[in-house]
């Protein structure tokens, strides 16, 4: 088992105490910026992305992972405390979450709520430990015919697996790719909608439009809904722990579908989001007591919890083996790969072994870390809720205005972020997703310079992508998720 | 959402978002004439993805806008896209960030976050002035130790740093 004996390797690498040190740092982060409305996984890893310039690799990439971790954890203690999420995946956590607090099972349902996160976490860190070489070994195959229609595919599953209407989702995403082709074309030199201005030469950098996107349009919107926090009280006694553990194995069925679901959404580019919502509906359409869904049900907590932090966790994967990121935050996490010099994709297995299986060690470390963190630590994390929003929201306005400064040092970015805060407010009011914005905004470069090269592999022929059986059943199954509205539309007509 | 009253528009909002995306559009087509949109002899020509991207984005446009046209009637101006006060709350959370943002540029960002915090606390907040000063004045000496001091990341600064020596 070459696995084994790399992830042990790795536990060596982020076993120091330094790493361990970051480790902790960065859950406690995480789950400040999960529990602040405004801060969110990907726009919080991207403003303390600047923080890590100076590490080493590894180690920063360990950092930044575990804020992700503890963000996931931390939006699950505003949804059943506050009943607001601190996060887009923790909203199914409100469902049943709040109403356990309110009927005084507050401790239960939060430990419930991380036991589960935890579980899925676990589950797809096993599935990456295992599957991650396979796929890299796989993909080393790959040339510029198949990345494309890895790419394409990553593109029309968004359109067909949108919750959003599909025109809207179609929008969003040729926003996104419009705003990648401004700046210095890659193939030729030319410049490409820079209209003389001397700031578009770059182009736009998607951690800035992350930052505005999610931090801005999201205190915008705090703002707007008139944040009036009343919590019910949060402790966990170590009884309250033992109790809950006890009853949570009745629930293996619940939390083994969530973990599938989990893992899927985040592998295809579905994401934490849509992954608890899916696993929170299954749970609901499987249970024997359907009308105890939304009534404070412990199932209603384990599902969406599980498969959010599942899917969180298993974005990873086609991020570290293929270089495309299943999600925001893995996005966030890829842009730092290049900024630190790393080239995310296949050789990243054969040639920076240490950095890879660094994060993998550190993901079931983080994760531990993160449970025991949680569960010890609630009642402070309530009591910021406390403090009042005419605090929190001018302080978080001005970080991410040094997130988004600290990028390239341009003051230009800050305007670009405010820009940005504007649309991401007006696309949440309007229903247009952000998701496929901000990954088209990354992967739009990527996407064409592997099409254009591959039309000069082929002399210009499209056909190149049905020359082989692998490019070609992926591109094809990738249109096939381009029509499936269509298609499902015209079965549900049908029956 | 639904409710009488005071408020703007879904579907003039729609209206408007349709505009913005046939606007980009119609700049990134423009642009795309100029760098060349065809497949020339060794594959597409610099314009050929965003003249594509820029039609998508009309047509896109154009079908939301259809659709927001032919529901008109039916959703007779309930459906909110948000309430006046409401959206009165969102422009006292953002006509401050505008200002603050400006005053990065010519103050540096200690002097305008020091100001922008202090005085969002007064008088969104209603603190007294010590407190406000104390807590902006906190999150300043925070943001510098951990960026130009910790992580020796420089943020931009003012006339008032510089006459500070900085």
């Amino acid at each position: 088992m070459d696995e084994i004996s790399n992830l042990m390797n790795g536990f060596a690498v982020a076993l120091s105490l330094q790493n361990l040190l970051l480790m902790l740092v960065g859950i406690l982060l995480g789950v400040l910026i999960g529990v602040l409305p405004g801060l969110g996984g990907a726009n919080g890893v991207a403003i303390l992305l600047p923080l890590t310039f100076t590490m080493s690799p590894t180690s920063a990439i360990i950092m930044l992972s575990c804020i992700y971790w503890g963000a996931l954890f931390g939006g699950a203690i505003t949804a059943v405390l506050f009943n607001i999420p601190g996060e887009p995946w923790s909203v199914a956590t409100t469902f049943d979450g709040h109403p356990m607090a309110q009927q005084g099972k507050a401790a239960k349902a939060l430990t419930a709520a991380f036991t589960s996160s935890f579980v899925g976490a676990l589950f797809a860190v096993l599935m990456v430990t295992f599957l991650a070489p396979v796929v890299a070994k796989f993909a080393l195959k790959f040339g510029p015919p198949e990345f494309f229609a890895v790419q394409l595919l990553t593109f029309c599953s968004f359109i067909g697996m949108s919750k959003e209407p599909p025109v809207k989702t179609l929008l969003a995403m040729m926003l996104g790719f419009a705003l990648a082709a401004v700046g210095l074309d890659s193939v030729t030199g030319t410049l490409r909608m820079t209209f003389g201005s001397e700031n578009l030469l770059q182009g736009f950098d998607f951690l800035i439009a992350v930052i505005g996107l999610f931090g801005i349009g999201e205190i915008l919107l705090s703002m707007e809904e008139g944040l009036a926090f009343k919590g019910q009280k949060g402790k966990i006694t170590f009884r309250d722990v033992l109790e809950t553990w006890a009853e949570l194995p009745k629930y293996w069925a619940t939390s083994l579908r969530s973990c599938l679901i989990g893992c899927w959404m985040g592998i295809t580019p579905g994401g934490a989001t849509p992954a608890s919502f899916m696993s929170y509906g299954l749970a609901q359409r499987f249970s024997k007591d359907k009308d105890g869904f939304g009534k404070g049900k412990i199932e209603g907590v384990i599902a969406p919890e599980t498969a959010a932090h599942a899917a969180g966790t298993a974005a990873l994967l086609p991020m570290l083996t293929l270089g495309i990121p299943g999600s925001p935050t893995a996005a966030v996490l890829l842009g730092g790969l290049l900024i630190w010099g790393l080239q995310p994709g296949p050789l990243l297995f054969t040639e920076q072994k240490d950095f890879v299986w660094g994060l993998i060690a550190s993901m079931y470390l983080g994760n531990i870390v993160g449970l025991i963190v949680v569960l010890t630590t609630v009642p402070w994390w309530a009591a910021i809720l406390r403090v009042p929003f005419s605090i929190i929201g001018p302080v978080i306005v001005v970080i991410c205005a040094v997130g988004a400064y600290t990028v390239h040092s341009k003051l230009f970015d800050v305007v670009m972020m405010l820009g940005f805060g504007v649309l991401g407010y007006a696309f949440k009011k309007l229903k247009y997703p952000l998701a496929p914005l901000v990954l088209a905004l990354v992967l739009g470069d990527m996407a064409e310079s592997s099409f254009r090269q591959s039309m000069l592999i082929s002399a210009g022929s499209v056909g190149i992508f049905w020359n082989n059986y692998l490019s070609g059943s992926i591109a094809t199954l990738a249109l096939i998720m381009l029509v499936w509205p269509i298609i499902s539309k015209l079965f549900t007509k049908k029956a | 959402m639904k409710k009488d009253g005071k408020h703007i528009q879904q579907r003039w909002m729609e209206l408007v978002g349709a505009a913005f995306f046939a606007l980009i559009g119609a700049i990134v087509v423009k642009d795309s004439l100029r760098t060349g949109f065809r497949w020339g002899s060794d594959g597409p020509e610099p314009g050929y993805f965003p003249f594509y991207i820029g039609c998508t984005l009309i047509l896109g446009a154009a079908w939301v806008a259809f659709k927001t046209i032919k529901t008109w009637a039916t959703d007779d101006g309930k459906e909110v896209f948000s309430g006046m006060s409401e959206f009165k709350l969102v422009l006292r959370m953002f006509i401050p960030i505008c200002v603050f943002v400006v005053g990065v540029m010519f103050l540096g960002i200690y002097v305008s976050a020091i100001t922008y915090i202090a005085l969002f606390m007064v008088f969104e907040g209603k603190f007294s002035w010590v407190k406000a000063v104390a807590v902006a004045v906190g999150v300043a000496i925070f943001l510098f130790v951990l960026f130009e001091v910790w992580f020796l990341v420089p943020l931009p600064k003012g006339p008032i740093e510089s006459w500070l020596g900085y």
